[in-house]
């Protein structure tokens, strides 16, 4: 049993820190989140030339061929400086599916365009209810010749209307069983009969509404076998939540780092309010809720890294992720006082982010409930 | 990063288990709660370091196991998940056998680490006193030197292994002129000797594991003082650090864990079983995941140890962290019972060997002993985070 990173990993870490801090200051996030696109496109550029769009792709396709585990380390990083972009979609929900469920034809026809930084991706999965169910998919594709016709709206996806490609989860059939007649196409985002609408969310990610009226997709483009798609589909939602924890990690650890500065640097009554024990007992609950985050976070990074089943530790985590990092910001909100509440502060950033990224794929009770089931109950 | 065990762990985790498996089987003892404190069983002991299983990560050169920290948390999470009766051996084991190795001259060494590791030492700890116990450094017993020895008079309470205890290790003034803290001595002798009496102290759960224990003009040797004297106040404090570094803070009721979920399993309302309902489930999994998160930090602390350093903030947030577990899982059982949570053991109609109710109240305790939560936060923030002390 170990707890440490290997050489390399440390290397990308302190190399992922450094341009991320330069490159993506508080400053440059305002601007990011105020245009429409919601990311820099020269900055994506130096992503993909630092090889991080390509990071785990093999490199016959143009990647790195490194693991999740070493992806997971960027990910960190990215929440810890609140990185906006469509960097977590292209990677999580664009290259893994292909790298996983691809034909040799669609892998050498999107990696490496996702690699070199061409092709932004998207999944579509969440429908109205916004449940992360098989029940919740009503978005069809019928089959018309050698081609499928798409409808349906989707709700919440990522960065779909800069996204080169969407992936959509949709029902070829019915059936008694909702988790039967689920299949996954790779859309080409210019198709006619695409409309996608911006969401305004917490934390100003883009999130889009996409609405599929008769879109056409050709044969060649559903990703794994028809009807089979939704075993494959809670493979990605394990790997996004997990992913997500990340992110979460990364994030509330810049958060604590912040308050900790700011309960040193504050001063009323004639002393650093870190100086009060109350103030002292809540950093240290906000410590300890993530430093259980970080290990239980690793340990489900190692797992899927390992190739070996992690349901449960993922959930673990990022039910641990959901609920520690309320606890975390609301003490950190209580520690910063009232400057913390304006959107001048830095706190905000990552307030938003934060539960932005605890509801998506999964909540606390989609989470249990998975852990209730692995225990046998 | 790695998650998994080795090989060997792994074979030598298994060997635990089918020893108390076997044990459990052939009726030598019953899978109780906290039993790594009030489970005294002196035969269990022996038996015990027969394998060679107590001062498992003790120095081979001195006759310990010379294993890691991180193999002896495998040995003693398998015990406390069996709640195993490891209470005579478990605070020698645990912690003063490290004062010895690290403070105690070559003769000591040579004359109690081997009585310790035969399972014939069962050491109370004498530490907190009626008005010195977070702040420790207050205590009152003296140690007055003399030309052959000490003499020792004071009151100490909450001393462990009360029924079977033979030896004491406890801390005395041995400067009153000195400022507090580096005033006080470490000791370590056998109580049998006059002087020494014995009260039990009846805990909320009505168990006698602990006592007071009345040092009335106790003569002890020497070679009953550990490292240098007036410098035990320091010496102790990394003591501390083990007394707080372990899985007990986590697993005391772990058998409370396990038969709950079985209950669960196995108990029907209404036909339809208690772990189906929505509530009683998420409950469960609740258990489930903040148990898993105090087990990595637990296991995290083995780990520092095995570097060399002196795991002060990891044990204390592991500490502080695991007690509000155990207190948690306390409350949700009593809670999932719900009326039958309130019988005892031993009345008509007690579930689950009313271990719910017998939890629940001895959970009280667990913030408090071995360093309160407020103490260990102190530290968390302080010594973790730097803020000022």
């Amino acid at each position: 049993m170990d707890l440490k990173l290997k050489e390399e990993q440390e290397m990308l870490k302190t190399m992922a820190r450094d341009f991320l801090t330069n490159k993506f200051p508080k400053t440059v996030i305002k601007e990011i989140q105020a245009d429409e696109k919601g990311y820099s496109m020269p900055l994506w550029k130096e992503m993909a030339d630092l090889g991080w769009q390509g990071l785990i792709i093999p490199e016959k396709y143009g990647g790195n061929g490194m693991t999740f585990q070493d992806l997971s380390i960027l990910l960190e990083e990215m929440g810890r400086a609140c990185m906006p972009g469509p960097f977590f979609a292209t990677v999580i929900l664009g290259a893994y599916p292909i790298m996983e469920n691809g034909t040799e034809d669609q892998k050498e026809k999107y990696l490496p365009g996702i690699a070199s930084g061409k092709f932004i991706f998207t999944m579509a999965i969440n429908e109205l209810d916004g449940q992360y169910d098989a029940a919740s998919i009503e978005c069809e594709a019928n089959p018309d010749g050698n081609d499928f016709i798409l409808n349906g709206t989707k709700l919440f996806v990522p960065y779909a209307h800069v996204a080169d490609y969407i992936i959509c989860v949709a029902r070829t059939g019915k059936s008694a069983d909702p988790e039967s007649n689920i299949s996954i196409f790779i859309v080409d985002a210019g198709s006619s009969g695409i409309n996608t609408t911006v969401l305004k969310t917490i934390d100003n990610e883009k999130l889009c509404e996409v609405v599929f009226n008769n879109v056409r997709v050709p044969r060649e483009n559903l990703l794994g076998e028809i009807n089979r798609g939704w075993k494959y589909v809670e493979k990605v939602i394990e790997r996004a939540a997990l992913a997500k924890c990340c992110e979460i990690l990364g994030a509330m650890q810049s958060a604590l780092e912040m308050t900790v500065q700011y309960a040193k640097d504050r001063k009323q009554f004639d002393q650093p309010i870190g100086k009060f024990q109350i103030i002292q007992h809540y950093c240290a609950n906000m410590f300890t809720d993530v430093e259980g985050l970080k290990y239980v976070t690793y340990q489900a990074v190692w797992l899927q890294s390992e190739g070996l089943p992690s349901m449960r530790e993922t959930s673990i985590a990022k039910a641990w992720a959901n609920e520690a990092s309320d606890r975390v910001m609301a003490l950190a909100h209580q520690i910063h006082g009232a400057i913390g509440v304006t959107i001048d502060h830095d706190l905000q950033y990552y307030t938003k982010r934060i539960k932005a990224a605890t509801l998506s794929f999964g909540d606390s009770h989609y989470h249990r409930e998975i852990v209730a089931s692995q225990m046998g109950l | 990063m790695d998650f998994k065990f080795t090989v060997e762990q792994e074979r030598f985790r298994q060997e635990v288990v089918d020893f108390l498996q076997d044990e459990i089987k052939r009726g030598l003892w019953k899978p109780t709660c906290d039993a790594w404190i009030q489970g005294q069983d002196p035969s269990f002991t022996k038996r015990v370091a027969a394998k060679g299983w107590i001062g498992l990560s003790w120095p081979k050169e001195l006759g310990g196991g010379g294993r890691s920290a991180v193999d002896r948390m495998i040995l003693t999470e398998e015990m406390l998940r069996y709640g195993a009766p490891a209470a005579c051996h478990w605070f020698a084991d645990r912690q003063i056998g490290n004062a010895i190795i690290h403070y105690g001259n070559e003769e000591q060494k040579r004359t109690w680490l081997p009585l310790i590791m035969r399972g014939e030492a069962y050491v109370g700890l004498g530490l907190s006193e009626p008005d010195a116990a977070s702040d420790l450094a207050s205590i009152k017993t003296r140690a007055i030197e003399t030309d052959d020895g000490f003499i020792i008079d004071g009151q100490k309470v909450w001393t462990s292994c009360a029924k079977y205890m033979n030896y004491i290790y406890l801390i005395a003034r041995t400067d009153p002129n000195a400022p507090k803290h580096r005033g006080i001595s470490e000791f370590f002798f056998s109580t049998d000797r006059p002087g020494v009496t014995l009260t039990p102290t009846i805990d909320i759960t009505g168990s006698e594991a602990w006592c007071e224990t009345f040092l009335d003009q106790v003569k002890v040797p020497k070679s009953a003082l550990i490292g240098e004297k007036n410098r035990g106040f320091y010496q102790v404090v990394n003591q501390l650090d083990y007394e707080r570094a372990g899985l007990e803070r986590l697993m005391g009721n772990y058998p409370l864990y396990e038969t709950l979920k079985l209950f669960c399993k196995e108990t029907k309302r209404r036909g339809v079983p208690l772990c189906k309902d929505p509530d009683i489930r998420h409950k469960l999994a609740q258990l489930e995941i903040e148990f898993e998160v105090g087990r990595l930090l637990t296991y995290r602390v083995a780990l520092v140890i095995d570097e060399g350093r002196a795991p002060n903030l990891e044990a204390a947030m592991a500490k502080a962290y695991s007690t509000a577990y155990e207190q948690h899982l306390a409350m949700l059982a009593i809670e999932i019972l719900g009326l039958y949570g309130s019988l005892w053991e031993d009345s008509k109609y007690a579930v689950i060997n009313g271990m719910a109710t017998h939890s629940y109240l001895a959970s009280k305790g667990y913030s408090l002993q071995a360093g309160t939560s407020e103490i260990l936060r102190n530290i968390i923030a302080q010594r973790g985070l730097g803020l000022p002390a």
